[in-house]
Formats: C-alpha cells, structure tokens, sequence
C-alpha cells in the first residue's frame, strides 16, 4: 500500500495495521526516515519536501510492485510525506511483512534505497540564514545500483 | 504540450508549469530543452550544468534523444533527493 500525505504519522499505528487480522505473518521489517536537524555544519530549522503528483505515485507503486515481485512478502507499506516539516519529525515509513525475516529486510531495505533514487522529491531545507535545495548524494545511487547487480 | 519545472528547476524558471507548442522540427526530450531554454534564460541557465537536470515524458524518466509529442507532459527537474 502507498499513501502520500502532509500530516505526521504514528509508526505504531501504521505496523500494527499492517499486520491486523493476521496470524500468518512472521516477520516485519521497518525503517523510517526523520527531519536531522544537523547538515554539515548548519543547523536545519525546517525541511519541505516538494514532490511532482501523478508520478510520485506511479513511481512508488512501481517500487513497491519490483519488491514484491522480488520477494515473498505478505504485505508493504510506503508513507511519504510532502510540504513543511521539522526536526524530529517522519518524513517517510517503509514496513514489510513475510513469513521470515530475510525477506522482510532485505525487501526493506531495498525499497528505501530504491524509493531514494528513483520516486520524484526533492529536500528544501531552511537555516537561519537562507532556504537551500538539498543536492543528490552519488552514495545514494550506489545503494539503489547494489540491489540492481543481485537482480 | 504540457511543461513542469520542480525545485530549484522551477524558482530559476519562473514557473511551476506552462502550455506550450514546439515547431515540429522539436521531435526529442534534448531539442525541447534547446528549445525552451532559447524562450525562458533561467531554464537556459540551469541547463548550463551538465547532467544536473532530468526528464520525464508523462511521468516516466527519460533521456535525451526520447521522443515528446504533442500533448505530452514533460517535465523537468534536479536529481531526486526523497526519502
């Protein structure tokens, strides 16, 4: 499942959803990205994420289908969030469930290192002092490229 | 054809989006940005840094020589930093 949305979300709630109702589930696995207040030597007073509607979902949902195909999951979940955030606060929620856990973390961790190189956001972040674009980081593309090799 | 301009691609344009007709002789991602960039000097000077700004024709990433049609949405911007 994949939801974009602009308001918080409560991991909690999110992982016990994914697995409500369920008793053949054995593993889930989940990684959720926040708002670092630290960039280098600045301090970040607020992030925007702007993101292109219409394709953000059409890549996720190409993301999470390659996963899926990838791996025996029972179920997966992506939340992104857009618009104004701040320190501490999510961004982003990836959870997969399998019967065990290989699956789960590997499929995981291939969906954030996918999702990163591949769903259309870009980082604005503010400082005291002025509002800056976010640049790609090429550590990123190894990471996605990785999970290429061993398809 | 529809154009998109994202992030810094879109403050140094001037615009998030704009209705645009190409002559025909504009068949490829490439010969549009030429083109666009000969209309809008912000575009044209974000172009200036090489491979800093991706493509998409209606909403699937693409390279130079892709083909863009009339009524495609193209759209233009940084390498994606999400997550």
């Amino acid at each position: 499942m994949i939801r974009l949305q602009e308001a918080p979300f409560d991991v909690g709630a999110e992982l016990a959803a994914l697995t409500r109702g369920r008793s053949d589930i054995g593993a889930v696995a989940s990684f959720q990205g926040l708002v670092r207040e630290v960039a280098g030597d600045q301090t970040i007073t607020a992030m925007t994420l702007e993101h292109y509607p219409g394709m953000t979902e059409k890549k996720l949902a190409e993301i999470e289908a390659e996963a899926n195909a990838r791996w025996p999951l029972q179920a997966s979940l992506i939340v992104h969030r857009y618009g104004r955030m701040l320190p501490g606060e999510p961004i982003v929620l990836v959870a997969t469930a399998s019967p065990h856990r290989t699956a789960a973390l590997e499929a995981c961790a291939f969906l954030i290192d996918w999702l990163k190189t591949k769903a259309p956001f870009w980082k604005l972040e503010e400082t005291a002092a002025e509002s800056r674009w976010v640049e790609a980081r090429s550590s990123d593309d190894l990471a996605a490229a990785c999970w290429r090799e061993r398809a | 054809m529809r154009i998109l301009y994202f992030a810094w691609l879109r403050t140094k344009t001037g615009t998030p989006s704009e209705q645009v007709s190409p002559p025909a002789e504009v068949t490829t991602v490439g010969e549009l940005m030429q083109w666009l960039a000969g209309r809008r000097p912000g575009f044209a000077e974000a172009l200036a840094a090489p491979g800093v700004v991706r493509a998409a024709v209606n909403q699937d990433y693409a390279e130079l020589g892709d083909p863009v049609r009339p009524g495609d949405e193209v759209a233009f911007f940084p390498p994606v930093t999400g997550g």
